[in-house]
């Protein structure tokens, strides 16, 4: 295009007109509404996790926008599709941070999509929360990791079912940092509690045929086996793996199965009997959370999911979120944090959520379950369980000028004997 | 001994997975040339059929072997007439059409029955224990019908009138259609053929993969890679090349972990057509079918 100067005269003359109005839209985007954005895969192998994550969410701004907002402000939630690539997270993450100037950010699925988009927010100064349970070791200002931590979780895990089932251990996990990073958890565990974790492998997400494994599994003369398969492709395993009569003779516990509501996608038989830790189970047998539960399936209708321990904490992500600006007054980042950091906490239907403040994550129950005709039988709970793997590493109240992942290049690089 | 023969019949169910899923590629993609990427999605209908047919109270055997390749037989011939005929001879439209179709059933799929669909159907048949392994005996099954489906092809284009017609067609469809063939009509039937295959092999998965409406992207690039390996003759490319990719795959699985074992098969692959880029019947077996 050749600028002359009345095209030039015309456009700025444009400009100058349209200015006072632009102005006023950013003015009362100041008193409007709060903006907060929502990055979930709803589409791809990941969606088993999305999906139910985005719903709690929805349902937790929607109960905060009909108490009246906050601050006399609604919130304006908006939800992004990434469809289990991490191009579009990155994708995303930069919309929200800087075209759509959210004032906080719900978003990540897999480790490998939070630390995608982590140093975005961290650039933007956008607060960002990550409610997915992970391998820990986030040490980041700007980032809550409300979700549990293998020292939550795993660590009550293992010697639980070593007890019950034997002390050689074959672990299978998903081929990216969570799986990579929870097994060598699963293996330092097994190890402090007197076992062998006699073999490790690791599965790209797209891997449906499990036979061969299988077979390694049965002349490994292994007592048990760890799984950290992660999507819809690794569900095949607990299927073939009972197809083969395996689930009988050498009995699976898992760090992931069931966030995924796996447990409904495979059959009683085929999944009876394994026994699964989590901060958050549908069965959880309080007031708050059957409260939680029949909200969420009257909301849902006919097509509800079942609730597990992702979308739970999305949901309680949002209401530790919300506590924080009522606390502080504000929306903005800042003040927002220091609020969380200041021992903030909910009660919540997987019951109190406090925030840790050396690490931004968080002190939560933790609750054992088996599994029998498709649903979690608590078998054991722990009050308030803190986030010691994440703690060995980072202190934010000493230092608080961090944005890393401490356990980037594996436990050992971080100083933790496995 | 028991660990040798068990771990044999695993690489067998390998090498028969990889032909199942590739058998009604080879007849739509190797006889008749259209690059059919929505094959994965085929594959995905034919799964979704035996789901919804034993939620319905259906037998499995019967969903499985009479429904699957029944129904995504007509979805194919639906698709032959309102879309591919328009298309042969046009290869990059068809893999845009194609394409097109599977982003258009995944859709579809997804908006009827969600993005996880509770699929409580499992193998109809127990574990067999051979000394101290037990295997699958749905997979000793799998490996049974793939033998069986793989001689009824042989049988079809080698004996019947139907399967000469159908290799003259493909052969020299103008030649064909002097004499008096009906050239379209072969092609309507081929192709909808080779899609109740595909939905046969959907159907017999599904017990074991589980059924999602994007499970296809998982199969066809496996799929394209067996059928483009094995060259130009359906049944001897087929085999040739689902025994040698399965059995790299799966002997590399056993010796060094999955991740090995795909990179092998594709390892494997890429040599392979870097000596014979006819594929292996380009160059054995050249007179087979």
């Amino acid at each position: 295009m050749s600028f002359n100067r009345r095209r030039f005269l015309k456009t700025t003359a444009g400009a100058a007109l349209a200015a006072p109005a632009l102005m006023k839209s950013a003015m009362a985007g100041g008193h409007g509404a709060i903006k907060f954005v929502s990055i979930l895969d709803q589409s791809g192998g990941l969606d088993i996790y999305g999906k139910p994550m985005v719903d709690a969410t929805k349902m937790a701004i929607d109960e905060i926008n009909e108490a009246g907002g906050l601050l006399g402000r609604q919130v304006d939630l908006k939800v992004y599709d990434p469809q289990s690539s991490i191009q579009f997270y990155t994708q995303f993450a930069t919309q929200a941070a800087a075209g759509d100037r959210a004032d906080v950010v719900h978003a990540g699925i897999t480790s490998a999509s939070r630390e995608a988009i982590r140093p975005t927010f961290s650039r933007f100064q956008t607060l960002y929360f990550y409610n997915t349970l992970y391998e820990g070791g986030v040490c980041d200002m700007n980032n809550f990791c409300t979700g549990s931590t293998p020292a939550q979780t795993v660590e009550k895990l293992v010697p639980y079912t070593m007890n019950k089932w034997g002390k050689k251990v074959y672990i299978v996990a998903a081929d990216y940092n969570y799986g990579q990073i929870t097994a060598q958890w699963v293996q330092k565990y097994v190890r402090d509690n007197g076992g062998d974790p006699v073999e490790t492998e690791f599965f790209p997400l797209d891997v449906t045929n499990f036979g061969p494994t299988i077979k390694k599994i049965q002349s490994s003369g292994a007592d048990m086996v760890m799984s950290a398969l992660v999507g819809g492709a690794h569900v095949s395993f607990y299927r073939q793996y009972a197809a083969a009569g395996m689930n009988k003779s050498v009995p699976v516990a898992s760090t992931t199965f069931g966030v995924g509501n796996e447990h409904k996608l495979i059959s009683a038989e085929e999944g009876d009997g394994m026994i699964c830790a989590y901060s958050y189970f549908e069965e959880i047998d309080s007031a708050a959370n059957k409260d939680f539960v029949s909200r969420f399936k009257a909301r849902m209708g006919a097509d509800a999911p079942a609730l597990n321990e992702l979308a739970a904490r999305s949901y309680e992500g949002a209401y530790l979120w919300a506590e924080a600006v009522k606390a502080a007054g504000t929306a903005d980042r800042m003040p927002v944090i220091e609020a969380l950091r200041s021992g903030l906490g909910i009660d919540g239907p997987s019951g109190r959520v406090d925030i840790e403040p050396k690490t931004n994550h968080c002190n939560q129950n933790v609750y054992l379950a088996e599994l029998k005709d498709q649903s979690f039988n608590i078998i054991e709970s722990y009050e308030s369980q803190p986030p010691t793997d994440t703690l060995m590493v980072c202190d934010l109240v000493a230092d608080p000028n961090q944005a890393v992942f401490k356990f980037e290049n594996g436990l050992k690089a971080a100083g933790i004997d496995i | 001994m028991d660990l040798f023969f068990s771990l044999a019949l695993q690489i067998l169910y390998g090498i028969a997975n990889l032909a199942l899923i590739s058998l009604g590629l080879a007849i739509v993609f190797g006889m008749m040339r259209v690059i059919n990427l929505a094959h994965g999605e085929f594959l995905m209908l034919g799964g979704y059929t035996v789901v919804v047919a034993t939620n319905n109270g259906v037998n499995i055997w019967f969903a499985m072997l009479i429904l699957a390749p029944l129904v995504v037989g007509i979805i194919g011939l639906i698709v032959e007439r309102c879309l591919i005929q328009w298309l042969y001879g046009r290869m990059i439209d068809t893999l845009l059409a194609t394409w097109g179709l599977s982003l258009l059933f995944i859709g579809i799929i997804t908006s009827v029955f969600g993005a996880s669909t509770s699929t409580v159907i499992s193998p109809p048949l127990g574990a067999v224990t051979i000394g101290d392994y037990t295997s699958s005996g749905y997979e000793l099954f799998l490996i049974f019908v793939v033998i069986v489906l793989l001689i009824l092809v042989y049988l079809t284009l080698k004996f019947t009138s139907l399967g000469l017609v159908a290799r003259a067609t493909m052969q020299n469809a103008d030649m064909a259609a002097c004499l008096g063939i009906s050239t379209s009509r072969i092609y309507m039937v081929t192709f909808s053929l080779g899609a109740a295959v595909s939905g046969l092999a959907g159907g017999l998965l599904a017990p074991i993969t589980g059924v999602l409406p994007n499970i296809g992207v998982i199969y066809i690039a496996k799929a394209f890679i067996t059928v483009i390996s094995g060259g130009s003759a359906i049944l001897a490319g087929t085999t040739s090349a689902s025994v040698l990719l399965g059995g790299v795959n799966g002997i590399m699985s056993y010796v060094t972990g999955p991740t090995f074992g795909e990179v092998a098969l594709l390892f494997t692959a890429i040599i392979l057509l870097r000596l014979m880029p006819t594929g292996i019947t380009g160059r054995f077996f050249r007179k087979s079918q």
